[in-house]
């Protein structure tokens, strides 16, 4: 199961936060903080799995994270999810915000963070990976953005 | 209308939308809160507005400030507002809302219910998509109560984005919901062959989830999914398959047997690193599972360390973590394997990534000896003073405590080494660990008598440096130690050099700031000092030394008199009347010393951790009785008593195992008395521990080793500057280098002396090489006291599982399916098939979780199940004695499993005539766990089983080569070679003969042989048809029941069970083992056994069936497979042979066509068959015989062309008799009824002519016995 899914830029500004266990607000953005603190410390040539973060589940949680330029993307999981797997996982979402944004950069995610947010929800759903092919995702993705756009042209 | 719209969109034109909100919060960068609290009202007002589309926008920009902390819950209408919009647009909008901030406790979840029904039916597949991926974040038990009716219709929607998507979030509804779990699983089950692989993926993401919870409820899906794994190329299904795989092999050995081979295929062939990675790890699981059973995997560890080495030598930081990772797996079964690699795993502790540091830090611990463990050390207390974080440096403290600790400080040669190690530690700042030094420190103390000396000099000089430690009372963690160095002090006071310095010390003032408990330990410590000094000082002329230690103390006192903390408080007033009164009798001339020390006599013992919860319960005290009545609960929470007491000293924990079976824990316990027992330093456990510190020597005879004093006794924290400038631990590690240095050079000499004197002019044997681990030994003899535990306590380590684990709601055991009164508030369509069950008789093995528990009628009820069981067990385990030794061990291995998987598999399929196996009367087992065992049992590869089928079938010619009669054992031929040697030790026991395995082997294909000649026939055939060979020709007690050319039915009635010893008047069951071989290119299913009842024999049916329901066999036959299956029948009288005649109906299915077909036989009970071997001494017997109360008859045979013994061995065989006595041509034998008749037979024999004497209880059997003795012989 994955636990927490929180997109923060180098700075710690949260981009997206996904819990998939209630926190209270102040909770989320303590662990917001702290897995910040962590993650930010590491070099980029260290390896991308971290225990320790004692805020969220216990010894059985680890934190999967990847660095790309401006943004950390940190997956909380449990031992049922393969390290590796996870890693791709990442990869996978990423360059399917890429496609769906075309070149995405920190500033989407700043201004659409409810489109990621739809995005997210075809990759992961309840803290499960519900699709990890990428073009499905798209697709999907596609599908509703025009069902979107039909009805606020039809509004309008 | 034109204008509305126009004005509506005028306003939506002044409102921001979420990109507005983005940026102005950019903009206002320096009052950020203050632009977002405007932000806030604007959003309230529009809320207020009827258009949806302003909700809908407010409610987006409320998501985005959720995620900036702000608290958004007061929305939560509005939110469920916009969810009830029609348009998708707005509805994604309220759903998104409502899963960043919706909880359980959020009230308005309730009104959502009907608005999630409606969007759950939708039409539009993205409504209702949108319903559910909202649901899955903010489920409630209420919701999935209403809801997972209509969840699991969508299961079977017919677009696969929602089949998907309501397959996950079924995972999140059974642990909201565990009661949907039984309903939903078998439509979740066949979502594991969805055609999508979208959905198939899901649920063995679902399955997985569930199973890494409660693995062995969903044994029986691995069949599944091991064609799933050998299917897919989904890597992801692929993995997940693959962890789940890891996760069941535990649970049972045969599984992973069957794994290693595809595994390792995988392994070789794939490229992706992380199915190369899961497949490595599994292989790992399935070793372990192994461990025990098979050394015969070298190569497959050899492959996986391999391949980990691969991995860590990676620059990839991720896959050389994750090869640590999975190496500390195999470390614990296989440390041999891992240490090999001990140069790469401490190259890894200086690895810059400091996750790789933590694994290549779990691994040291297994890699640690005698000989290597100080150098370790060494290079962790280096690593301790460059570490930066204090997460790490906590970390290396634990793991340096651990290592050395570890079994019992085995590895540890030198405790003064040890010590001053632990006072080095005590530099550390600000780590949480203090209590954990301090821990080691007083166990140290305590168990090691002949450190003592050492430790108190060590301790005084911590007390005496106290304020260093102390310096900042915020970081008191480390303060802990001074609660142990004050402890150790007071407790061994004989052994201080100063013992007045010291209790000065123990008194200044600045002991006030520290912790109340450790404050306590001060004053109680300096009353046990005070003794030690009086007794020192009175000794001496001069009783003024006294009395300033007293005035001392009355000075002192005070100071904790006042203290705030009651205890310090209650034993500081307490010690200064005592002492007050002492100077009154000290100024008196009174010697007091003895008096005073006589408080503190005796020695405190160490105590187990888990000793006060071994104190056996004394008979007749109820625990959970009430002693007073509990007032009514009005009076409840605010009630609750807060801890008096200090928090106890918090134990290092270990991390917790949570399910070790029963098996593994008497398996380590075993091993760790194993090693207790090989272990120099350990006292071995007496009795009563009290009387071991009477009889072992003082402390003063315990040979210390002189304190080399050339070591400063001074904690290093202090002295920034050493003399030597090397820390003490390391002058330590000097020293015992010198010392086993000496010791090698002393060897050498002796040994040079002992070859001088030999003068045997042999080649250097013992050079200057590397001293090999027994060679090291300890500085000093040191016994580690053992941990006291209370008398007759029960030897057993229970782990209690954690009570509040939501998963444990989920332990359901799906196989069964026998309830009859779930609650089931789900559609009628939804029912479940209720399973019909062969036989009521053998209820046993579907107690797995205690539900299906219909206790077998001669059990008292109230012991607890599994004790029932064991018990069973073990009853029948004595009847079988020898037999089933080998079984027992599988038993052993399998535990609780052992009942799931009832009896059959473990037996091979077409063999082992002989084995009684009384677990395999007809179970309760589902067809599907059967199936399984079917699986597993069978031959991994299907051909090898049709090829066991052709052999049996055709094989008439007795000559073929033994060779490929082995073949027909499909699964594994080492095993069940071993195993079939072992029964037939013991049938050369029972037999007193000598036999050849060969024949053994032969034996098969003879009676294969035989059913072949007797083919066709419809009738029941009197077992025991055999040829006639030199030597003993082989016997089958199996026959053939009824073949047409589908099907063939072989019996085996020699197999009679009553069901409990001791209880023969009771209940007389006798169990048919049945092999049903399919004999057609076609697959037999719904197989129907049925008997017609006589009134004398029953075959048992499950409850509630009718009398002539047939009884369904619980598996199916693909072409050319054979199985077995087991019936139960009671017979009333024994006294007469049987006849029953009955049908078996089944249906053939061919690619195209299914039709019903039928197959008549009869089974036939003989009265041998109600007989039981039960061994009879030969005193015993002479007594039977003259009790008078046997009826005799006799009956004679002629032209009985055999050897004597081969006679008895066919008596012994198809009549289950044993031979009591033999004395040349003449031979007593014995058998039981199994309602204990005693059945005695004498048997001469003269030329070709054999007469029985016989004597009985009971003439009836007697005499059907012996007529059935006569057929048999009458027959060859």
């Amino acid at each position: 199961m994955i636990k927490a899914i929180l997109i923060f830029n180098n700075h710690g500004k949260p981009r997206l936060i996904r819990f998939y266990q209630y926190f209270a607000e102040d909770m989320q953005q303590q662990i917001i903080r702290e897995t910040f603190h962590l993650v930010s410390k590491r070099d980029d040539n260290v390896c991308n799995f971290l225990e320790g973060g004692s805020l969220i589940g216990g010894s059985d949680y680890k934190l999967i994270y990847r660095h790309y330029a401006t943004l950390y993307f940190v997956f909380c999981v449990d031992s049922s999810e393969s390290e590796l797997g996870i890693l791709d996982l990442i990869q996978v979402f990423v360059e399917t915000l890429d496609k769906c944004f075309e070149n995405v950069c920190e500033l989407d995610l700043i201004f659409h963070m409810d489109k990621v947010h739809y995005i997210l929800q075809e990759v992961v759903m309840g803290g499960m990976v519900l699709e990890t092919n990428m073009n499905e995702i798209v697709a999907q993705v596609e599908v509703q953005n025009r069902m979107e756009k039909s009805e606020l042209c039809n509004q309008n | 209308m034109a204008l509305k719209i126009v004005k509506g969109s005028i306003d939506r034109m002044f409102d921001k939308n979420l990109q507005d909100l983005v940026r102005g919060i950019r903009n206002h960068k320096e009052d950020e809160a203050k632009y977002i609290s405007t932000c806030i009202d604007e959003i309230k007002q529009e809320l207020k507005q009827d258009n949806i589309a302003v909700k809908a926008n407010a409610v987006c920009k409320l998501t985005y400030l959720q995620m900036l902390g702000y608290d958004v819950s007061w929305a939560a209408f509005n939110i469920v507002e916009v969810m009830s919009s029609s348009k998708f647009t707005y509805k994604r909008i309220g759903y998104l809302a409502a899963s960043q901030c919706f909880h359980e406790n959020t009230d308005v979840i309730m009104l959502t219910t009907n608005q999630i029904r409606k969007d759950l039916s939708s039409p539009n597949q993205y409504d209702t998509g949108v319903a559910l991926t909202g649901l899955s974040c903010f489920v409630t038990p209420d919701l999935a109560r209403d809801l997972a009716n209509d969840i699991m219709t969508l299961m079977s929607h017919t677009k696969p984005y929602i089949r998907k998507k309501a397959v996950l979030i079924m995972y999140k509804v059974f642990l909201k919901y565990p009661e949907s779990l039984r309903p939903a699983f078998p439509r979740l089950k066949e979502k594991l062959e969805d055609p999508d692989p979208g959905v198939q993926s899901a649920a063995v993401n679902v399955i997985c989830e569930l199973a890494r919870r409660n693995p062995k409820n969903y044994l029986s899906l691995a069949p599944l999914f091991f064609k799933l794994m050998t299917s897919s190329t989904n890597n992801w299904v692929l993995i997940k398959i693959i962890k789940l795989f890891g996760a069941l092999t535990p649970l049972e050995p045969r599984l992973g047997k069957k794994l290693i081979e595809p595994l390792t295929n995988l392994i070789h062939s794939t490229s992706a690193m992380s199915l190369l990675y899961e497949c490595v790890n599994t292989v790992i699981a399935v070793l372990i599972s192994l461990s025990s059973g098979m050394p015969n995997h070298s190569a497959s560890i050899q492959l996986c360390v391999q391949k980990l080495r691969i991995l860590i030598e990676d620059s990839d930081q991720n896959l050389k973590y994750l090869g640590l990772l999975a190496m500390s797996k195999i470390l614990k079964t296989h440390p041999k394997s891992v240490q090999s690699h001990k140069d790469l795993i401490l190259q890894c502790l200086d690895d810059k990534d400091e996750s790789i540091r933590l694994r290549a830090l779990d691994l040291l611990y297994g890699m640690v000896s005698k000989k290597n463990l100080m150098e370790i050390v060494k290079k962790l207390m280096i690593h301790v003073d460059k570490a930066e974080g204090t997460t790490y440096r906590d970390e290396l403290l634990t793991k340096i405590i651990d290592i050395c600790s570890q079994s019992n400080y085995q590895y540890i040669t030198n405790f003064e080494w040890y010590i001053s190690i632990l006072v080095e530690l005590t530099r550390l700042e600000g780590t949480r660990h203090g209590h954990l030094i301090a821990s080691q420190m007083l166990d140290v103390a305590i168990r090691v008598k002949a450190i003592r000396v050492f430790a108190v000099a060590q301790m005084a000089t911590l007390l005496d440096n106290a304020h260093l430690l102390t310096g900042n009372m915020q970081r008191n963690g480390i303060c802990e130690v001074l609660y142990a160095a004050a402890w150790i002090c007071g407790e061994f006071s004989e052994h201080l050099e100063n013992p007045v310095q010291t209790l000065e010390a123990m008194l200044r003032p600045k002991v006030a700031t520290l912790p109340g408990h450790i404050q306590a330990v001060y004053v109680q410590n300096a009353a046990k000092l005070f003794a030690t000094i009086l007794k020192n000082q009175e000794g001496n002329t001069d009783s003024t030394a006294a009395q300033e230690t007293s005035q001392m103390m009355i000075d002192r006192l005070p100071l904790f008199v006042q203290s705030a903390n009651l205890e310090v408080q209650e034993r500081a007033s307490c010690i200064l009347q005592l002492v007050k009164y002492i100077q009154k009798l000290q100024q008196k001339d009174v010697e007091v010393a003895e008096e005073v020390s006589a408080l503190f006599a005796g020695e405190l013992n160490p105590v187990a951790p888990k000793a006060q919860k071994k104190v056996p319960v004394p008979e007749g005290l109820d625990l959970d009785a009430w002693i007073n009545e509990p007032p009514s609960e009005s009076e409840s929470e605010d009630e609750q008593p807060k801890a008096i007491f200090t928090k106890e000293e918090p134990k290092h924990s270990r991390p917790r195992h949570t399910e070790v079976d029963e098996k593994e824990l008497a398996r380590r316990r075993e091993a760790r008395k194993q090693e207790q027992a090989n272990n120099p330093f350990y006292i071995k456990a007496s009795p009563s521990s009290q009387k071991v510190y009477q009889e072992a020597p003082g402390v003063e005879h315990i040979p210390v080793v002189q304190i080399d004093l050339s070591v400063p006794l001074k904690v290093p924290a202090t002295t920034p500057s050493h003399p030597t400038g090397l820390p003490m631990s390391d002058q330590y590690v000097k020293l015992e280098e010198e010392r086993r240095q000496k010791e090698r050079a002393e060897k050498k000499k002796k040994e040079k002396k002992k070859r001088k004197e030999k003068r045997s002019g042999r080649g250097k044997k013992h050079d200057s090489g590397p001293e090999s681990e027994e060679d090291i030994t300890p500085a000093h003899v040191v016994d580690i006291v053992t941990e006291e535990m209370p008398e007759n306590a029960l030897p057993s380590d229970d782990d209690d599982k954690d009570p509040n684990d939501p998963h444990k709601a989920l332990d359901i055991d799906l196989d069964n399916l026998l309830e009859t009164t779930a609650r089931r508030p789900l559609a009628d369509s939804e029912k479940l098939p209720v399973r019909s069950h062969r036989a009521a008789g053998a209820p046993k093995s579907s107690a797995e979780d205690g539900e299906a528990e219909n206790a077998t009628p001669q059990e008292p009820k109230k012991k607890s199940s599994k004790e029932k069981r064991d018990k069973k067990k073990d009853k029948e385990r004595d009847r079988k004695r020898s037999k089933e030794e080998k079984k027992k061990k599988k038993h052993k291995h399998e535990e609780k499993e052992e009942d799931l998987l009832g009896g059959q598999a473990e037996e091979p399929v077409v063999q082992s005539e002989e084995t009684k196996e009384v677990e395999a009367q007809p179970t309760s087992t589902s067809a599907e766990v059967s199936d399984l065992d079917f699986w597993l049992s069978n031959a991994p590869v299907p051909s090898n089983t049709q090829e066991a089928a052709t052999v049996a079938e055709a094989a008439p010619a007795p000559e073929a080569p033994a060779g490929t009669a082995a073949d027909s054992e499909p699964e594994e031929p080492k095993d069940t070679e071993t195993e079939e040697s072992k029964s037939s030790k013991h049938k050369k026991k029972k037999q007193k003969k000598e036999k050849e395995e060969k024949e053994k082997k032969k034996k098969k294909k003879h009676h294969h042989h035989h059913h072949h000649s007797d083919g066709g026939g419809e009738e029941s055939v009197q077992n025991g048809t055999v040829e006639e060979e030199e030597p003993l020709p082989p016997m089958s007690n199996y026959c053939l029941l009824a073949e047409n050319s589908y099907i063939k039915m072989m019996m085996e009635d020699a197999d009679q069970v009553c069901d409990i010893q001791g209880n023969l008047q009771d209940g007389s069951q006798v169990v048919v083992s049945v092999i049903f071989e399919n004999k057609s290119d076609s697959f037999l299913k719904s197989m129907e056994f049925n008997v017609l009842d006589s009134l004398n024999s029953k075959l048992q049916r499950p409850e509630g069936s009718g009398p002539h329901d047939g009884l369904t066999v619980p598996f199916q036959l693909p072409p050319g497979v054979s199985n077995e299956a087991r019936f139960v029948f009671t017979v009333q009288s024994i006294v007469m042979p049987q006849k029953l005649k009955g049908t078996l109906t089944f249906i053939v299915k061919n690619e195209d066509s299914s039709t019903h077909e039928k197959l008549d036989f009869k089974l036939h009970f003989t009265c041998t068959s109600y007989l039981i071997t039960t061994p009879c001494y030969s005193d015993a017997f002479a007594k039977l015989l003259e009790s008078g109360d046997l009826k005799s008859s006799s009956v004679r045979l002629e032209g009985v062309n055999m050897p004597f013994h081969h006679l008895l061995a066919r008596i012994c065989f198809h009549h289950h008799f044993s031979v009591v006595e033999r004395i040349d041509s003449c031979a007593s034998m014995y058998s039981r009824s199994i309602q204990g008749h005693h059945v005695c037979l004498l048997v001469k024999t003269s030329g070709q002519t054999v007469s029985i004497d016989a004597k009985c209880d009971e003439p009836t059997l007697l005499g059907n016995v012996l007529d059935e003795i006569k057929q048999t012989f009458s027959q060859c």
